[in-house]
């Protein structure tokens, strides 16, 4: 048997490092691709809309009773997810609108959601008084909601029908007459 | 004996009047006065702004940045220590609000992978050092065969000769 032929530690112990080197590299720049990929991603406009439970302000749950309302307990209804903040100016200027559709359409199996974005509380709690907001509102805590609808800003909203699959996604204040058009049209179906 | 109760209650009543008013200048002098700049500031500069990507929230001119500066303000002026306000922002924001990451979880890999890659770095530099200056790596070589490669071979030679 000539020497040739015997197992080379030296080849081995290099190969091992070769692929684990190439495996590390492999994986960072696939994380780096994931990353990006995520933070590219654009707001979902159809599709079943992502499951969450939010916790509401105290005086702010809608008259449920209940402390957290969870989305998919609420399928069945129609769905309005209106993402916003104290400080946001656009946010003012639709709030009215959402409030005066709300007390329109709340005994029509339509629920109304605020989800309240890196906001401070006493902040919050002060703009939801100043308009005289009704509906079920609360924080995004720990920025868990937002994420999975990918918001960019706000005011963002989200309209999801009966079956829980997202209808419509508005990336700017959303007028009366346009909620009210999208509403009845979800109602139909 | 009518006199002695009046004074002993005139007593008690000095007695409370004076805990009662060390009682109101002891949470006066916890809260320490009104809370300055500097000190909302020192707890906003290891906070994100939570709008904009990367900017601490002490240098921020945001409305949202104005109003958890004011938040920490409160905070701070209700005797809130710093690490206090620092931990309840992560609680109710979550962790991509501080300027400095976890070093746990996931996050923690932030503060290991540089020092995993100056390491490998400099071990790549030292082998391609050696290689370019033709000094063997410090393994061992095929002349000098391991005492795996002996054990192999003998053990090789031996069976050749059985079966012989």
């Amino acid at each position: 048997m000539s020497e040739a032929a015997l197992p080379s530690t030296k080849n081995t112990g290099s190969s091992i490092w070769r692929v684990v080197a190439l495996l590390a590299v492999a994986g960072l720049v696939m994380a780096l691709a994931l990353q990006l990929r995520a933070r590219n991603a654009a707001q979902p406009k159809s599709g079943v809309a992502p499951d969450f439970t939010l916790k509401m302000y105290p005086g702010y749950d809608g008259g449920s009773g209940k402390p957290e309302i969870r989305l998919t307990d609420l399928r069945g209804q129609v769905v309005f997810v209106n993402f916003w903040a104290s400080w946001c100016v656009p946010c003012r200027d639709e709030q009215p609108a959402l409030e005066k559709v709300w007390r329109q359409y709340r005994s029509k199996s339509v629920v109304f959601v605020g989800v309240d974005y890196v906001d401070t509380e006493p902040a919050a709690l002060k703009y939801l008084a100043e308009f005289g907001v009704s509906y079920p509102n609360g924080p995004d805590l720990g920025t868990k909601i937002s994420p999975k609808y990918r918001i960019q800003g706000v005011p963002e909203s989200f309209l999801i029908d009966r079956q829980g699959n997202i209808v419509l996604f508005k990336i700017a204040p959303i007028s009366e007459a346009e909620l009210i058009a999208e509403l009845d049209k979800a109602l139909a179906k | 004996m009518s006199n002695l109760k009046s004074q002993i209650s005139n007593v008690v009543a000095l007695l409370v009047s004076v805990l009662a008013s060390l009682l109101v200048v002891g949470i006066v002098a916890a809260q320490g006065g009104p809370v300055t700049d500097d000190q909302v500031n020192t707890v906003a500069k290891r906070l994100n702004c939570p709008v904009c990507e990367n900017v601490p929230l002490d240098v921020c001119e945001t409305q949202a940045c104005v109003q958890w500066r004011d938040l920490i303000r409160q905070k701070l002026a209700a005797g809130e220590k710093p690490e206090q306000i620092i931990n309840y922002f992560q609680a109710t924001y979550g962790d991509r609000v501080l300027q400095e990451p976890p070093r746990q979880g996931f996050t923690g890999l932030v503060w290991i992978l540089p020092f995993v890659g100056l390491v490998a770095g400099v071990a790549i530099l030292a082998i391609v050092l050696r290689r370019m200056t033709g000094q063997p790596a410090p393994v061992k070589s095929e002349a000098a065969p391991s005492e795996l490669a002996d054990g192999y071979r003998e053990r090789l030679e031996r069976e050749l000769q059985e079966l012989q």
